[in-house]
């Protein structure tokens, strides 16, 4: 176990090394933070531009910046952000929760959906109910995020003036984003819970627990739920990234301030450092989760450690 | 449970008639818009600008704020969505298939390197990538391209080299070994079509996963130029008029929606009769 849990470590601290340097290398292509800075500003000579670079420590070799980069965030320092100098750990803190809180709405927002409906599909196997749950659930899958983010603000903020369409006003707010990425989420989910209720519910326990009598709600919620949830708890997992990767454009329609707004603001700012530590972040937080199910998942099942 | 079976079996045969129909009336419109709208869904009808839908039969679907005519407009953006789901998913699945392979089948440094890509693919969504680099080139469609290909190959490498782990091991294989045939004629005439099915499947779902991506980048700004015409871009100037006029934001909304559900169902079929012991839905 104690070799498992080692080896998956190393295999995340990798990972999140590559992401890293990946990206900073790719960051670095993307134009000149120097000539952005100064758009707007009148006449600039090429010797501003060369202060500015020398300023941003940008007139030094890659392998530099970017070792300066690793030894800042051992310490827990991501630099500052080329607009207006603030830390971008400072920026990070305020955008992280927000972005967080809105994947765990949304996460619950498809468990809540996606267990009962799943369940109902699989019961039903081959029937009507299953057919239109399979469907509908398949046809949620069909849209981009963001076109149901814009149908949602057209219902319930432009028609029936129930929510506010953008920005942070309150708890109110939470509700548009939060169903909108739960509602995509929850597409995916069904189809997952039906399959390994389908597996679990051909078990021989299975057919002893209704044999015995219990009531069907108990055998499906107690007995197949349970046995189910593995595959469940692994699949939430891989779905993680995918579903953060999603809120970066949620975000941007509702104008939510959380981690992609600030990611896509760095883009268009070339600002480096803030971009740098958003992606890292985004990638400790994925493989972290990860990591997290993994080691679950060898907890409960060992055979997957020996593997 | 014959009659459940039954009742199974029509059911997929239904997602394959839903899904075909649905594909062949999107691609069939896109492949004849030249036909259908000549102006590439660019003329400008300045006395009708903002037109609602269903009022006059010269536009059926209404019109923009520059008074150009939706209908033709969503049934053109279609050329954008069919380009970049065809080439990148088709770049993709050959150069996956062609290291999951060489990965599969002789082991070793590939394999190793080929799993560690996979763990750093998981850990960088494709959206955050896009839009890191889309800020260098400018944006642009063949960029848009190569970043999918570039981010997804992967898949097919490791769904190949799961099968032709198992295949090498099995007798026609090491029979074709046996009669001293070459490496590559084994590895192409007999191990690649035992392993295609899932190929296949995985080709279909990332199309419509593609078409997808593209529209979300070129909505955002990083995708496709805002002037060509594209289902992203006219979700991202109807946001604009959406007080006034649902109708720009619906339609290529609806068009994106029958293609991809198309191909998802067309995939699923292809799912239940190719690869019944998948797993992940």
């Amino acid at each position: 176990m104690t070799l498992f849990l080692i080896r998956r470590f190393a295999q995340a601290l990798f990972v999140v090394f590559a992401v890293t340097l990946i990206v900073s290398w790719a960051v670095r292509l993307s134009g000149d933070p120097a000539v952005m800075l100064t758009q707007g500003a009148g006449s600039v000579t090429e010797q501003d531009l060369a202060n500015i670079r020398l300023a941003l420590g940008l007139d030094r070799p890659f392998h530099v910046q970017y070792l300066g980069f690793l030894k800042g965030l051992f310490a827990g320092d991501l630099g500052n952000s080329f607009m207006g100098g603030t830390p971008v750990t400072v920026l990070i803190a305020k955008a992280l929760p927000a972005t967080l809180i809105l994947a765990v709405s949304a996460l619950l927002v498809s468990i809540v959906l996606a267990i009962p409906l799943g369940i109902r599909a699989a019961v039903k196997r081959g029937g009507a109910e299953d057919q239109v749950i399979r469907i509908v659930s398949l046809a949620g899958l069909s849209f981009p995020n963001f076109w149901l983010a814009l149908m949602m603000v057209l219902v319930f903020s432009i028609l029936l003036k129930w929510l506010p369409p953008s920005g942070w006003d309150g708890p109110t707010s939470l509700i548009l984003p939060a169903l909108t990425a739960g509602v995509i989420n929850t597409a995916a989910n069904v189809r997952l819970v039906r399959t390994a209720m389908l597996e679990t519910l051909s078990a021989q326990y299975i057919m002893v627990a209704r044999a015995k009598g219990l009531a069907e709600r108990v055998v499906l919620y107690k007995h197949a739920l349970r046995n189910s949830a593995i595959p469940l708890i692994t699949y939430v997992g891989i779905q993680f990234g995918g579903l953060v990767a999603g809120l970066v454009v949620i975000e941007r329609v509702f104008n939510w301030p959380g981690m992609g707004s600030l990611a896509l603001d760095a883009v268009s700012g070339r600002d480096y450092p803030v971009l740098q530590g958003v992606v890292t972040v985004f990638a400790v937080l994925i493989v972290g989760v990860n990591l997290a199910v993994d080691i679950v998942y060898g907890l409960v099942d060992p055979r997957i450690r020996t593997e | 449970m014959r009659a459940s079976r039954f009742s199974l079996r029509r059911f997929l045969a239904l997602e394959l008639v839903l899904g075909g129909f649905l594909l062949a009336v999107m691609i069939g419109g896109v492949l004849a818009s030249g036909w259908l709208f000549p102006d590439g869904g660019e003329a400008m009808d300045l006395k009708a600008r903002l037109l609602p839908p269903f009022v006059r039969a010269a536009h059926p679907l209404g019109t923009d704020p520059l008074g150009r005519d939706v209908l033709s407009r969503v049934v053109t953006g279609g050329w954008i969505s069919l380009t970049v789901g065809f080439w990148s998913v088709l770049g993709a699945a050959s150069f996956g298939t062609l290291v999951g392979l060489v990965a599969g089948y002789y082991r070793g440094l590939a394999e190793t390197l080929l799993m560690r890509f996979a763990d750093v693919q998981l850990a960088l969504p494709f959206i955050l990538l896009a839009i890191t680099f889309a800020a260098i080139v400018g944006s642009s469609l063949p960029l848009m391209i190569v970043l999918m290909i570039v981010s997804q190959w992967v898949q097919y490498a490791r769904v190949v080299r799961g099968s032709v782990l198992s295949l090498r091991e099995r007798e026609f294989v090491q029979a074709a070994r046996a009669f001293g045939l070459p490496d590559p004629r084994i590895l192409f005439l007999h191990v690649l079509p035992n392993a295609f099915g899932p190929v296949l499947i995985l080709m279909t779902l990332n199309v419509a996963n593609n078409i997808l991506l593209e529209s979300s980048l070129t909505f955002l700004g990083l995708g496709v130029d805002p002037l060509v015409p594209s289902w992203g871009g006219m979700l991202a100037d109807g946001r604009t008029y959406m007080q006034t006029a649902w109708w720009i934001t619906v339609f290529p909304g609806l068009a994106i929606m029958m293609t991809v559900l198309g191909l998802n169902l067309v995939g699923d079929w292809l799912r239940d009769n190719l690869d019944p012991t998948a797993k992940v839905p």
